[in-house]
């Protein structure tokens, strides 16, 4: 628990001591602003549901972003071969990267809180779906993000890292976009699979277990493919 | 204290650790040596915990290394080969990062650090970001790194490399110092390294163990030939032949000969003194001997002859 800990600062810190935060946070929210403002008022309805709807668009490039780093560039600088003979736990390693990279996220998600100010003060801003929305939102984050992780360990190039863990959240996303080109029997499996259809129904402001019990299950399934990946200098 | 026995690692096809056995005692300076590729590296990665052998087993302090990998990790300091360092992170931050997984108690942190900063010289870059410093700094953070929790084993590859000469000295003298209690493995291709800080060494090569002994022991093991350096100053051009004639030369190489300058190297069976035998021939033949010294096979003729193929 103290080496995730000891990791976890720090990771966040060189997250914040380098312009990785700084530029994530920002061109994050210039995208969500934009997507948030550009019709607030032309429907004149207080909601921030345009905006929630279209941030997990801006997660699939977004979120690979920040991780691609976390274990690649270890893997790169050698570092790597002294985190795993410390006394430390490959798992431990991994955890501590990915709570580190969620809190950033997290922090990046608080941010666009304005947005539910400003709907809020405007109008009679709408409790459920934006609580839904943004439970989902960290939901999602933290399973995009662990893919993310698991996309860095498999390759000591941050670019490879990149596209990889683009490819496989991509691949997510567009599950339930595709199920028309489906047999009836594969639709409700695919549909399960998909993360923006859990997102979808979190949004509307239904929170409902099946779903949070989606994100979580496949974000620990990435993170211990993670670790695997990591272990596998032992195979 | 540590034990090796029948260790074996390939690399799919490639053998890069054939079949070693060493044992190394509490208090051994052990260097290890080799030319590039034979396997040093990879020996390290295995006693670090870092891999899993393909064969044979390794026990430190009785403890098999892959059960109680973390208990043994924690008796570990090791300095990586290239010396990999966060860039981003200042000295004192990184060098709390490690306290903090090697497990030092949080009350004890502070005083570590300043101790180690101490022997490591590390007092004026202590807040500056490692990415600026200079290579010789770099390797000192390293070293830092693999001692802030006083481990029992000290396993070093190329801890010297990019220093400047006055670094050097001072390294090795902590090396030994620390050697006084401790174990060191260090591995190096810089013979003179070995020379100046181990007092064991294992030669290995393509893999297998070569050598193995106190240093005094492999130069006298493996004996070639005594070298006698010549330089005489003499106006006929036959020396060499005359040199020759004295009983048990072995072979006698002219290196230049300018005017009536002459140097030769004479190659002498071992145990055989012939610096007064090449006196008395000079005296008879009227040479004016500017130049008369013996060298004895030094590790280097050692390392030679056991690695080439």
């Amino acid at each position: 628990m103290r080496n995730i800990c000891s990791i976890y600062k720090k990771e966040l810190n060189s997250y914040f001591n380098s312009p990785v935060a700084y530029i994530v946070i920002t061109v994050f929210l210039l995208f969500s602003g934009w997507f948030f403002s550009s019709n607030f008022f032309l429907m004149g309805q207080a909601t921030v549901r345009t905006a929630l709807t279209v941030i997990p668009l801006i997660f699939i490039f977004f979120v690979p972003a920040i991780t691609m780093r976390s274990i690649a560039e270890e893997k790169k600088s050698g570092t790597i071969e002294l985190l795993v003979t410390m006394p430390t736990r490959d798992m431990d390693i991994i955890l501590g990267k990915f709570f580190a990279a969620l809190t950033l996220l997290i922090i990046a998600i608080l941010f666009t809180l304005g947005y539910v100010i400003t709907a809020g003060l405007l109008g009679n801003l709408d409790g459920g779906p934006t609580f839904g929305g943004y439970l989902g939102l960290i939901l999602l984050g933290s399973t995009y993000l662990a893919i993310g992780i698991f996309a860095s360990s498999t390759t000591e190039n941050q670019i490879v890292a990149f596209i990889i863990g683009f490819a496989i959240i991509f691949v997510f996303f567009m599950l339930d976009k595709v199920l028309i080109f489906m047999p009836t029997s594969m639709v409700s499996i695919l549909e399960y699979l998909s993360t923006d259809y859990h997102f979808n129904s979190l949004a509307r402001g239904v929170i409902d277990t099946r779903d949070i019990i989606y994100y979580l299950s496949l974000t620990a399934f990435a993170l211990v493919l993670a670790g695997r990946s990591l272990e596998s200098r032992k195979w | 204290m540590i034990d090796v026995k029948n260790l074996s690692k390939s690399y799919g096809e490639t053998l890069a650790v054939d079949n070693i056995s060493f044992e190394v005692q509490k208090g051994e300076i052990l260097g290890f040596l080799g030319p590039n590729g034979a396997g040093k590296t990879t020996t390290m990665k295995i006693l670090t915990c870092f891999m899993p052998p393909t064969s044979g087993d390794v026990t430190i302090d009785g403890l098999p290394i892959w059960q109680d990998s973390l208990e043994i990790r924690q008796k570990i300091g090791y300095l990586p080969e290239q010396n990999p360092l966060y860039h981003d992170m200042s000295v004192l931050d990184y060098l709390r990062f490690v306290a903090e997984l090697r497990r030092i108690p949080k009350e004890s942190v502070k005083s570590r650090i300043k101790y180690i900063v101490e022997v490591c010289g590390l007092k004026e870059v202590i807040t500056r970001i490692i990415g600026e410093l200079s290579k010789g700094y770099r390797q000192r953070v390293g070293l830092a790194q693999a001692m802030i929790h006083d481990p029992q084993i000290l396993i070093l590859d190329e801890p010297t490399s990019g220093l400047d000469p006055n670094q050097i000295v001072e390294i090795r003298n902590l090396i030994r110092e620390l050697g006084k209690e401790k174990t060191v493995i260090l591995s190096t291709h810089i013979l003179s390294e070995v020379q100046a800080t181990c007092n064991r060494a294992i030669i290995v090569n393509e893999g297998e163990i070569v050598a193995d002994g106190a240093l005094a022991d492999l130069q006298s093991t493996f004996h070639g030939l005594d070298k006698i350096n010549l330089e005489i100053k003499a106006p006929e051009n036959g020396c060499a032949e005359k040199l020759r004639a004295i009983d048990y030369v072995k072979q006698v190489t002219e290196k230049e000969a300018a005017d009536e300058l002459h140097q030769y190297v004479v190659e002498v069976e071992k145990g055989h003194d012939l610096r007064e035998q090449i006196f008395d021939l000079s005296v008879r033949e009227g040479w004016k001997l500017l130049e008369l010294h013996q060298e004895s096979t030094s590790l280097e003729d050692v390392f030679r002859q056991l690695t080439r193929g």
